[in-house]
């Protein structure tokens, strides 16, 4: 965010959560900018740790969800009340607010399968995945017990490289931008 | 951070990194099928077979083949259907109420368990759609513009509510499930030989790379799916039992149905995993991971759910006498002392006595006992719908039209067809799919794992 030049990158191989952690904490507080950890699992407080955002899908999935109930609210109006309202067992049917308590069900299981989906589908996109999508992690040990980092260099090289392999890192390459 | 109090006893036993854990959970899905899994799903294909040729027999003759008569006119595909979908509900509970309730114990089972649940209502679908007649119709319960001068479903039905419940549910359980999948599918891509198999998890992966981004949303996007889950798993009960109780039939007319029917489900569904998982951790040695600790913990949410459909059936029997309403007081008193006092027996028995052995530690933790005892719960809570929808029904309001329901094999066939069916699916997802979420077990192994505890305890925490 925000980077207009793009710097050369340093990839850094650690065996262990914790280390990786405590790595990029200490990188960014000598003023590093780590773009980037490969883990094979969440590691917890990393994304603070980096100074990601929080994630908006929560939200989006609540608009989500409100889109599904005004839908259903809406298709149980046209069907029931306005275009041939019927007596159904004497429910009341001249309004749709009077025979909505009938339409609970529908409307909440149409909000929670809007919601559920739609977000599901945002959470796809934004992450880019797709059946068939090559392997986003450029180091296939990530997904087994390896975590990769990628450092944006700046300064020396041998400086971070220094850093790095004080940090705990087992390997150490440079990817040009 | 990685601390967990010495009170609470290791999920994952064994001195284990977490390249154990990736190499045990892959090793079911590279190494060749065991001589058990080709037997068992020999005798479930031929099952799932005769449930075809059944299910054809019935859709090209009609409902006619089964043994329902003008009194019993909803009998076994009723209760099949119910009794799946409540067996489909464990899953949902342990994923998403579990994870809601921070229990780190669901991480091992919440994989099998929810693909329990979508095989399981698949099965529960096939009924429906089999005993409208005319399968091809079937979309006739959607609410799509038509030419019958735009005749629409009815919203005020439970019947149609149940639609909506159940496809939400499916679909719902289904992303939950493949949105959990995917991490492990790409742990099973990177580390695959053959091509062909990359080439499949590649495609089933999505391309996941494991990302600080990504696993933030992932954790978002599954905590948000586990608060959708847990009220639409207790509603899709709650809509089920719906189907009877708005209904004015003595015996299914009861404000207590939805809770009672939700603890049921429970029961059952915690039963079937229980039945399943046994076999899974033996077969593919997973003893490390679904321990005794996990078998306890389902053993205790089976006593107490069973103990909440004790105190519902012994509820039904009060109401009913206090009720003064003599033909409900005569649907109770022909369940227990009718023609049908045998079914209603099964139940109580299997039900609310049986789960009562579970207050012993010493049998909770015992293995074939809880296998025995998972079997009986699954009977006796079939038992229940049988009970439920065939005693209420079979001695109506005109004692001229009273009569019994027998099944033919058609309704037989069906059955054992959809356990069939459903042992199928189960069977090639074991084969195929990493059965543990191996990511989220590996979060826990620092704090949870046998090595590491021991470790924390002799040192202290650091």
């Amino acid at each position: 965010m925000g980077h207009t030049k793009h710097n050369p990158i340093v990839r850094a191989l650690f065996n262990d959560d914790d280390v990786v952690l405590g790595a990029v904490k200490d990188l960014r507080s000598n003023g590093y900018h780590v773009s980037e950890v490969y883990s094979p699992f969440p590691i917890h407080g990393l994304d603070e740790a980096m100074g990601l955002k929080r994630t908006r899908l929560s939200t989006a999935a609540f608009f989500y969800g409100l889109t599904g109930l005004f839908f259903a609210s809406w298709l149980t109006y046209y069907t029931m009340t306005l275009d041939w309202p019927q007596n159904i067992g004497g429910k009341p049917n001249a309004y749709w607010f009077l025979n909505m308590p009938s339409f609970i069900p529908v409307m909440f299981e149409l909000t929670v399968f809007f919601a559920a989906h739609l977000m599901c589908w945002s959470y796809f996109a934004v992450n880019k995945l797709y059946p068939g999508a090559k392997a986003q992690n450029p180091d296939p040990r990530t997904t087994d017990d390896h975590f990769l980092m990628e450092v944006e260099l700046e300064g020396e090289e041998a400086d971070l490289t220094k850093k790095l392999q004080e940090l705990g890192a087992l390997e150490i390459s440079k990817v040009e931008a | 951070m990685h601390y967990e109090s010495p009170v609470r006893n290791p999920l994952i036993l064994g001195d284990k990194s977490y390249s154990d854990i990736t190499n045990d959970i892959a090793k079911p899905v590279e190494s060749k099928a065991p001589r058990a899994w080709w037997i068992a799903f020999s005798i479930a294909f031929v099952m799932f077979l005769w449930g075809v040729g059944c299910i054809l027999y019935t859709i090209g003759t009609g409902i006619g083949v089964w043994g329902l008569n003008k009194t019993v006119d909803w009998a076994w595909d009723i209760t099949n259907f119910v009794w799946w979908v409540g067996i489909g509900h464990a899953g949902t509970l342990i994923s998403a109420v579990l994870l809601l309730f921070r229990q780190k114990w669901r991480m091992a089972i919440n994989r099998s368990a929810e693909a329990m649940t979508i095989f399981s209502v698949i099965q529960a679908g096939l009924f429906p759609l089999i005993h409208m007649g005319r399968i091809w119709m079937a979309y006739w319960v959607m609410p799509i513009p038509n030419q019958f001068g735009s005749l629409w479903v009815n919203f005020n039905s439970p019947l149609l509510w149940d639609v909506f419940a159940i496809s939400t549910y499916l679909t719902v359980s289904t992303v939950f499930w493949y949105v959990g999948l995917i991490p492990d599918f790409a742990m099973i891509r990177d580390r695959a030989i053959n091509p062909v198999q990359k080439h499949i998890y590649k495609i089933l992966s999505f391309g996941w790379g494991g990302q600080a981004k990504h696993w933030q949303r992932f954790e978002e996007v599954s905590l948000v799916l586990a608060g959708l889950a847990t009220p639409l798993v207790l509603s899709v009960h709650t809509i089920v039992s719906f189907d009877f109780a708005t209904s004015v039939i003595p015996g299914w007319h009861t404000t207590i149905f939805p809770p009672y029917f939700v603890a049921g489900a429970i029961f059952s569904g915690f039963a079937m995993v229980q039945t399943l998982l046994l076999i899974v951790r033996k077969i593919f040695k997973m003893e490390d991971y679904i321990n005794i600790e996990h078998i306890e913990m389902m053993n205790i949410v089976i006593m107490v759910t069973g103990s909440i459909v004790g105190v519902a059936y012994i509820t039904e029997l009060f109401i009913a006498w206090y009720s003064g309403v003599e033909y409900e007081q005569y649907a109770f008193l022909n369940r227990a002392t009718g023609p049908y006092w045998w079914a209603y027996w099964s139940m109580m028995t299997c039900n609310v006595f049986s789960p009562q052995f579970m207050w012993s530690k010493k049998l909770r933790t015992n293995l074939i006992f809880t296998f025995v005892i998972s079997i009986v719960v699954n009977i006796g809570m079939w038992f229940e719908r049988f009970v439920i929808i065939v005693t209420s029904i079979h001695r109506d309001y005109l004692p001229s039209s009273w009569s019994m329901f027998s099944p033919t094999f058609v309704d037989i066939g069906i059955y054992i067809g959809t356990i069939g069916f459903f042992f199928v699916l189960f069977l090639l997802y074991a084969r195929t799919f990493p059965v543990i979420a191996q990511a989220e077990l590996k979060t826990i192994l620092k704090s949870s794992g046998e090595n590491f505890k021991k470790h924390h305890d002799e040192h202290g925490a650091h």
